[in-house]
């Protein structure tokens, strides 16, 4: 699962959709992998993307996984510096979680994530 | 026309073997008619257009859309994530897409991830702007369970009954053959962004007209207070053929 995949979803348990603490959902014992010729480089595709980021979500997941470099504020507009968005790029686009679990802090339900995918089903008791 | 993806790298025990539905949506969302409304309801230098689909099975609609962005919306930044509810299909989808690589010299669209979960359960509020379903739409008695406990139960019975089981997931729609499709269209306000679309297949056995009107007049969602009022419109069907099976796809939006 991508970084910028986790900026997009929230504890599926419906009684959590309203709670600001069911997102973003918190990674926990994840390994990483880096595959930086999968999705190559798009400036076009990033600037496109970054209006729709919850940014401070994302500076958290971020540093869950171990990357504190994310700048305080949403990088935006034509000025942004190149490298500063390849970095960003290889964060959101190029980094994997292949194994690991994501919380949700309001109910504590952890979901698996295997072979790159999550599974977010739930038990009987609360479909 | 757009070619085809290839799914020849997969097997389909347990996962839908590409069909004539399948095929209509393809045909539909490159038709000249939507590439157009989606071009101008996604127009250039607006957020980077979000497309989920739902029950993705081999993979082979968002590996279409992933690789013929810049046909069917012209522009190429697009975000594209899949749902499943069988963890088969959450693996062959992204091998899909893998497989089929953009035209030469032409950029595709970013396809996110597969996930395995029930219909856009963990999607934010609002942040879908295409939402593609090919549900489950046979009319039967009963739709089979489906939390992450039936499925742990599965490794306890016979690799006959586990496919059995992975087949029915993909055609058994209960009543009228609606049971998920229902469950879609409830949650579809809170799942649809302000811009947001949905394609939607539908039989003939699923009264398609019934449920065009009951989108359109609030039947679908609120709390019996009346839910959202959709623009519905049929922009694809398979129905000059003979045949029980008439299909059609539906487009609806705000």
């Amino acid at each position: 699962m991508k970084l910028l995949t986790a900026n997009f979803i929230s504890c599926p348990v419906r009684t959590c959709k309203t709670s600001p603490t069911s997102f973003p959902l918190h990674f926990k014992d994840c390994e990483l992998a880096c595959d930086p010729d999968g999705n190559p480089y798009s400036r076009e595709t990033l600037l496109g993307v970054l209006p729709r980021l919850e940014w401070d979500a994302l500076r958290t997941s971020a540093g869950e996984l171990g990357f504190t470099e994310l700048p305080v504020e949403k990088p935006e507009g034509e000025v942004v510096g190149e490298e500063v968005l390849r970095r960003i790029w290889e964060l959101l686009v190029q980094t994997h979680v292949v194994t690991g679990k994501m919380v949700c802090g309001n109910c504590a339900y952890e979901f698996g994530i295997q072979s790159g995918i999550a599974n977010f089903l739930l038990p009987g008791h609360l479909v | 026309m757009l070619p085809t993806p290839t799914t020849a790298h997969l097997t389909f025990t347990h996962i839908y073997n590409p069909s004539e539905d399948t095929y209509l949506l393809l045909d539909t969302l490159s038709s000249p008619s939507q590439t157009t409304f989606l071009s101008q309801h996604f127009p250039p230098h607006t957020p980077t257009p979000f497309v989920l689909e739902i029950g993705s099975g081999s993979g082979i609609i968002t590996s279409f859309i992933t690789s013929h962005a810049l046909t069917i919306f012209s522009r190429p930044d697009l975000l594209l994530l899949t749902t499943d509810i069988s963890h088969h299909a959450s693996l062959a989808t992204p091998t899909t897409v893998l497989h089929n690589p953009p035209p030469p010299n032409c950029s595709s669209g970013l396809f996110l991830d597969s996930l395995t979960t029930d219909l856009s359960s963990p999607m934010r509020r609002g942040v879908v702007d295409v939402l593609i379903f090919n549900p489950p739409y046979v009319p039967t008695d009963t739709i089979p369970f489906t939390s992450s406990t039936a499925f742990s139960n599965l490794s306890t019975r016979s690799s006959f009954d586990e496919e059995s089981y992975y087949l029915e997931l993909t055609y058994a729609g209960g009543e009228d053959g609606m049971g998920t499709t229902n469950r879609l269209l409830e949650g579809l306000d809170e799942t649809l962004s302000p811009r947001g679309v949905l394609y939607l297949l539908l039989c003939a056995q699923n009264k398609p007209e019934q449920v065009a009107e009951r989108l359109r007049t609030g039947g679908y969602g609120g709390d019996g207070s009346g839910g959202p009022l959709w623009k519905v419109e049929k922009v694809g069907s398979s129905g000059l053929r003979a045949g029980w099976e008439v299909l059609g796809i539906w487009r609806v939006w705000r």
